[in-house]
């Protein structure tokens, strides 16, 4: 019995400076380094994005004076509103042919800038960015001139082929057309510059092993082109298609939503019910929306990415 | 399969002539390979062959056919890439039947040609992989893979061992030349390594600055170079040139390296040299297994001279030692027993028999 007491006695002693060895271990390991050089940043996004995020889902169960807890009922109210599957609708519409467009035209763009030889891209690749790099509060204000239904450029010079005036911003289906027109016009640079640098990371070897196997232009793109960009063409339109969905300032310069509510997102919705109209917990509640939606499609999208990833 | 030729192919980069006027014939199952330094215009040439450049003059045929304007795709050609060019997506397999695929023939077939090329390289058990997961000596054999299911009239090959380590680059030599045993396709490859060229080839083309300088069996290359060049690049270590001059001395023929060293050429070589006019400035073209150690039964014309090694390198069946000769650093192979040691004096014998004389100014061996 004695023997245990001594042997308890021991281990009891010797557990002491094992325990401030871990602690010296764990603070010498680089993962605890590096935990606590991005702290800063870690405690600066949940200062601006967690805690606006959860604050938006308590207040999106408040009642319209916010004086009291209702629960789900801003959300059962939204079901019953016609505007919101509308604006379901509409978001989805707008970001998915935007993204479209966009990919399409920046992976159009990116082979013909690919293919221009030396300084002269680097002019080009200059020229192509510049919608992007202008901020597009400002340049969709020089949109809505340009659509100006009575004295824009655009009636203007259709007005020589015997169109028009088209009323660009008060018809439902032109409205649409042009908010989609400007978010492709303003994202497409984006898509550009990615697709550019996935097409230089492409080993020339590789299209002239295919010519010789027998591949033609198109055949090149579909089996060499294509499968090496994927992981970028799926990182791209999953940002892009976020970003677009998330869209404010275009929707809210050119129309305002307008006419009749036709051209309203997520995020002008939740503004004008949110804001404009006062009732902020229903703004809240319409822009959480947005999360299911956007988390499903990040799932479809990335889902191969991180199983391609290393293919090259 | 086919023969290849080429017949004054130029090409030109803007004012750069990178290839200055070929001539070439290929003959049908032949081996060609073409050797030289970086810049020598091969790999360009190559490329003309396989449609990947275009040829700014001059014809290029295959099989009887000009292809000058055919595209890669209709030349029915096949290349193995320097760093392979697998497609990195696609399964060992599906690299080597992108080509069939492209061209729409039954699965069975393909099936077929895909089991056969895996086996000849031995890569079956590879087959699903991806190239990521292959060794550098694995994706090889898979490039050549891709190129033997195809069946083409005419193998490219662009440096294809030039990725891999000294060893398996020994042993893909040896691979290669048995597939070729195999297919008989008649195949133009690419290196900058002599002893590939030597090993390989049927007939090797020797390269420099855009031209050929010689075409011929590495026997004759190695033995009757036509060029101070060929004589330079065919060989390691290479050939020694000095400085000599010719000499009549009492009615035989004689070179004379240095003040003190002058040697009588065998008869053979003195009536082959007696016409050349004395007063050219000559060179002796001599490789190092031709400066050897001296010993008592030395044969007809071999001389000897005495010298002192700057440097010697055992190589275990054979040292090499270095010395100078009027300044002009020299390099023989001795026996390893023979006593050679740095900075030690040694008698060496020179084997005339086997020596060339080459004008020093235009570099043309005589």
């Amino acid at each position: 019995m004695a023997d245990v007491v001594v042997e308890q006695g021991r281990l009891a002693r010797a557990a002491s400076p094992r325990k401030r060895t871990s602690l010296r271990n764990a603070m010498g390991r680089k993962s605890t380094v590096a935990f606590f050089l991005t702290l800063p940043l870690i405690l600066l996004i949940a200062l601006l994005v967690l805690y606006p995020a959860f604050y938006s889902v308590y207040l999106a169960t408040l009642n319209k004076a916010m004086t009291k807890f209702v629960g789900l009922s801003n959300f059962t109210f939204l079901f019953k509103r016609e505007t919101f599957w509308m604006v379901v609708r509409q978001s989805c519409i707008f970001a998915i042919t935007a993204v479209v467009f966009k990919a399409l035209i920046g992976f159009i763009v990116a082979h013909f800038v690919h293919n221009i030889p030396g300084k002269k891209q680097r002019k080009w690749r200059g020229m192509l960015l510049v919608p992007w790099v202008i901020p597009p509060a400002m340049s969709t204000l020089a949109w809505l001139w340009l659509f100006d239904p009575s004295y824009s450029a655009f009636n203007y010079t259709l007005s020589f082929f015997g169109i028009g005036p088209i009323p660009w911003l008060g018809d439902t289906f032109w409205a649409r057309f042009s908010v989609i027109l400007v978010n492709v016009w303003y994202g497409a640079p984006f898509f550009l510059i990615m697709y550019l640098a996935a097409l230089k990371s492409v080993p020339d070897q590789l299209y002239e092993a295919a010519a010789i196997d027998g591949a033609n232009w198109w055949q090149k793109i579909w089996h060499i082109t294509l499968p090496m960009m994927r992981n970028i063409i799926a990182i791209t339109t999953l940002f892009s298609l976020i970003v677009t969905f998330a869209n404010f300032d275009i929707v809210r310069i050119l129309t305002s939503g307008g006419p009749l509510d036709r051209t309203h997102l997520f995020a002008t919705w939740a503004f004008q019910v949110g804001i404009q109209s006062s009732d902020i917990p229903l703004g809240a509640c319409v822009s959480l929306f947005m999360v299911p939606i956007l988390a499903v499609a990040a799932v479809f999208i990335l889902r191969d990415v991180n199983k391609r990833g290393n293919e090259a | 399969m086919a023969e290849v030729a080429l017949r004054k192919v130029i090409k030109r980069y803007d004012d750069v002539e990178a290839v200055r006027g070929i001539d070439l014939d290929i003959a049908d199952h032949e081996f060609i390979v073409l050797v030289g330094p970086s810049g020598c215009g091969k790999s360009t040439t190559l490329r003309m062959i396989a449609g990947l450049e275009d040829i700014t003059d001059g014809d290029i045929m295959i099989g009887g056919d000009v292809v000058n304007d055919v595209p890669p795709k209709d030349r029915d050609i096949a290349m193995v890439f320097q760093n392979y060019a697998l497609y990195p997506h696609m399964t060992v397999a599906e690299n080597m039947s992108f080509g069939l695929r492209l061209k729409h023939y039954p699965k069975a077939e393909i099936k077929a040609r895909v089991t056969e090329a895996a086996r000849l390289l031995d890569i079956t058990d590879l087959i699903d992989r991806k190239p990521k997961q292959l060794s550098g000596g694995q994706r090889q054999r898979v490039a050549m893979g891709r190129a033997i299911v195809r069946n083409p009239k005419v193998f490219l090959f662009d440096e294809p061992l030039s990725n891999l380590d000294a060893k398996l680059r020994v042993q893909m030599r040896i691979e290669i030349k048995k597939v070729h045993q195999k297919v008989r396709t008649t195949t133009v490859y690419v290196t900058h390594d002599q002893v590939e060229a030597m090993t390989l080839a049927d007939r090797v083309v020797v390269m420099n600055k855009g031209r050929i300088e010689q075409i011929g069996t590495p026997n004759e290359l190695y033995h009757k170079p036509a060029t101070r060049f060929v004589a330079g690049f065919i060989g390691s270590p290479a050939m020694n040139f000095l400085p000599c001059r010719l000499e009549d001395a009492g009615g035989a023929l004689q070179i004379r390296l240095t003040d003190r060293i002058a040697f009588a050429l065998p008869p053979a070589r003195a009536t082959r040299y007696n016409a050349l006019p004395r007063t050219d400035k000559l060179l002796l073209g001599i490789r190092p297994e031709h400066l050897t150690e001296s010993h008592a039964h030395l044969g007809p014309g071999v001389e000897t001279f005495d010298t002192v090694l700057d440097v010697t390198e055992p190589m275990g069946m054979e040292t090499l030692v270095y010395f100078g000769l009027e300044g002009t650093p020299v390099c023989g192979r001795v026996d390893p027993n023979a006593g050679a040691a740095d900075g030690a004096p040694m008698r060496l014998a020179m084997d005339l028999n086997n020596m060339h004389l080459l004008n020093e100014e235009t570099g043309v061996v005589l």
